[in-house]
């Protein structure tokens, strides 16, 4: 069965129900397991430059708090209309040019502030669950936003390489590159965009995931020509 | 009226008032269901809630397995005379705590009757903490046919599928043994082992949303069955990889929950639910398929489509027909050096009222020929409802397209074509698509040796009825449209 992110809830009853089923009375168990912590997923972004890992995953980036969207009950409703019309949407100034440092603010509303945080990921995946809850912070029913800045040592022509859970789109320069539809997993390379011809110098890479209940994280690389990663790249996360 | 004109009345009067042939009949409705086992005569499988089903020949299913602890997506598993049953549920102590538990319980029996029938204690084997990344549900049993080591996997798209080691002999957790993640993004998953290679199933896809759910099952494989499990991309499915084995088709959406079964070397079959069965009512449904592999990977066979085909013999490539004059048609060869611009002439095939005429009016014998699509050669497989099946699919009647002359079995182990299909055990045929993509036909009816017998090639050109080896070509048959 089969937890899934949209149905979750019903099959919580179904497991507590369950529990009431009578049975005797043990010894005492050991439970006691890691509880996570932020520091299990992302470590602060170092001052040096990063380079992608060895399979071109690209892990520093700056994820600003998560905006609440309480009003997503269930990813059945991401569809491409929905997700178009979400991610057109502008929370605060400068949404779609900031190139935010640690710790600055962004001003939602009147009582929402929300702050960047520059992170390099421990794992080729950002775990944006993780992030959340690793700050105390609601980790679901959620828009994430992400940037990062990487510099080309040459002229070359790449495709972006998304996995997302769960939906997500994607720009380079402000252009959209990517949007992957739909409830989600995050799949190594499950949607590649088309050719992309990258300058030598500084682009800016940026991203908005949307989730419901459930986990959520990405993961970003580019590829060839060849479809292998690029790896040849440095990430600054700063202009 | 001429005969054949009556004939093919009723064939299309058949055709046209024969129910759909379904995935499994009588009661199938359940969600998660667990691998099927099979105890004592009869077929079982758990779900989710309290019970199961159970089936006598592997196609009829009712109500009334029965298995305690409620909870979800249970499995079970033979081990030496006793059946191991593993679920997701309440345990005492754990509540608050966990996010998921697995516990495991036997029986001597599954069967409810038997005065051997009941569940030991349940023991705790896995779990994940309140706010682990995983969430212990959805266990699965691999005994490895290696070592003689239990394995069970468990997990769902929270988190991390993970594997753990159980002893066979108590069904408990080996002391010691620490959990492996195997695999993201999944649940409802399964294990196989086959040539040197332990596949990982899992189900991917959105579940729980009626006719929209996008279930599916995909594989990934390894040498080791703690992992790396990678797809057909070397990708691994701790990076969400996997290999499609079925999805949504056949009017029916979101196939999960894969259970391996065995029939004997060759024959094997994948067990699933459905999501959603466009035709009851958009209810979940236990379906089986056919398991076949292709260059080392399991897919899901088509369920086989009634119809009129060649019947191929993979030994030769001879078709099977009617032991009748092959009656030659009209032409011959044409010259070499024809003119071109001579207007094109299509010429039709051979009818039937042209030639059945000529046929013996009682049994005719069955042998095998040079296919040249003629009347002789075309056979029509329809199933027979109410005449039972067996697992995956019903029995079904093989007669000459546009006539009702019948395959059958011989009292003596011969094959036949009977005059007019009565509905007789020895004119029912099994059919089962083999994990090489060929099939297998066998009888209903049990002959002398007290197991149903196959078509089999004797020679090139004849046939008979004999046991079914999957090592040999003789044993297997294609249906060919053509």
């Amino acid at each position: 069965m089969s937890i899934t992110k949209t149905f979750k809830r019903a099959a919580l009853a179904a497991l507590a129900l369950s529990c009431l089923a009578a049975l005797p009375a043990r010894a005492q168990l050991d439970l006691s397991y890691h509880q996570p912590v932020l520091e299990d997923y992302f470590a602060p972004a170092a001052a040096t430059p990063a380079v992608p890992d060895e399979q071109g995953f690209i892990r520093r980036w700056s994820l600003l708090e998560p905006i609440a969207k309480p009003e997503i009950r269930t990813n059945a409703i991401f569809d491409d209309s929905y997700l178009n019309e979400e991610f057109a949407k502008i929370y605060f100034d400068g949404q779609m040019s900031i190139v935010p440092k640690d710790g600055q603010k962004v001003k939602l509303d009147k009582k929402t502030k929300l702050t960047w945080h520059c992170y390099d990921s421990k794992r080729y995946n950002v775990k944006l669950y993780r992030f959340a809850t690793g700050l105390g912070l609601h980790p679901t029913e959620a828009l994430y936003l992400a940037v990062t800045v990487i510099d080309v040592p040459q002229d070359m022509t790449v495709r972006l390489s998304v996995g997302s859970n769960s939906a997500s789109k994607w720009w380079i320069d402000g252009e959209e590159v990517l949007l992957l539809t739909g409830d989600r997993r995050m799949v190594v390379d499950d949607c590649v965009s088309r050719k992309i011809q990258l300058s030598a110098g500084r682009h800016v890479l940026r991203g908005a995931v949307i989730n419901g209940p459930g986990m959520s994280d990405f993961c970003v690389r580019f590829l060839d020509a060849s479809l292998r990663p690029v790896t040849k790249l440095t990430i600054t996360n700063q202009k | 009226m001429k005969r054949i004109d009556i004939y093919l009345l009723a064939f299309l009067l058949s055709a046209l008032f024969a129910p759909r042939v379904a995935a499994q009949t009588g009661n199938i409705y359940i969600h998660d269901p667990s691998t099927i086992a099979y105890c004592d005569g009869k077929y079982y499988t758990f779900g989710t809630g309290s019970g199961g089903l159970i089936s006598d020949d592997g196609w009829t299913w009712r109500s009334g397995a029965v298995r305690p602890g409620g909870g979800v997506a249970p499995d079970v598993i033979k081990i030496g005379d006793r059946y191991l049953v593993s679920y997701s549920a309440g345990y005492p102590g754990t509540e608050g705590k966990t996010r998921g538990v697995v516990t495991t319980m036997w029986s001597k029996t599954l069967d409810p009757e038997s005065p051997d029938f009941g569940f030991s204690e349940p023991e705790l084997v896995a779990w994940a903490g309140a706010d682990e990344d995983c969430w212990a549900i959805d266990p699965a049993f691999l005994l490895d046919p290696t070592t003689g080591r239990l394995w069970c996997s468990y997990g769902t798209y929270f988190g991390a599928i993970r594997i753990v080691e159980l002893d066979p002999a108590t069904g408990k957790r080996v002391e010691g043994n620490k959990a492996v993640d195997i695999a993201i993004d999944c649940e409802a998953t399964a294990l196989m082992y086959r040539d040197g290679w332990y596949y990982l199933l899992g189900t991917h896809g959105t579940c729980c949303d009626g006719v929209n759910s996008t279930y599916n099952i995909v594989c990934g494989r390894s040498r080791s069955v703690t992992g790396p499990y990678v797809d057909n991309m070397g990708r691994d499915m701790l990076q969400g990889g996997g290999k499609m084995v079925l999805s949504a088709g056949n009017r029916a959406t979101g196939p999960g929950h894969f259970g391996h079964y065995v029939e004997t070397e060759g024959v094997e079959k994948m067990s699933f639910h459905y999501e959603a069965d466009f035709e009851r009512s958009g209810r979940s449904t236990l379906a089986v398929r056919s398991l076949l592999w292709k260059n080392g990977w399991p897919v899901a066979a088509d369920p086989f489509k009634e119809g009129t085909y060649e019947i191929e013999s993979e030994r030769r490539g001879y078709s099977l027909e009617l032991a009748v004059n092959f009656v030659r048609m009209q032409g011959g060869m044409r010259a070499f050096r024809i003119d071109p611009n001579e207007p094109v002439v299509v010429i039709e095939d051979q009818k039937l009222e042209d030639v059945i005429g000529g046929w013996p009016t009682g049994d005719i014998d069955i042998r095998l020929g040079d296919y040249m699509f003629r009347p002789h050669q075309k056979w029509t497989v329809t199933a027979v409802p109410d005449a039972g099946g067996y697992l995956g699919a019903p029995y079904y009647k093989i007669t000459i397209a546009g006539t009702e002359r019948a395959l059958a079995a011989t009292e003596d182990g011969e094959l036949t074509a009977v005059p007019a299909f009565t509905g007789a055990d020895e004119q029912l045929w099994r059919i089962e698509q083999l994990t090489d993509g060929t099939f297998r036909i066998l009888t209903k009816v049990a002959c002398g040796c007290g197991k149903q017998m196959c078509l089999k090639c004797t020679g090139d050109s004849t046939v008979t009825l004999g046991e079914f080896d999957f090592s040999s070509d003789n044993c297997k048959w294609n249906f060919r449209d053509r």
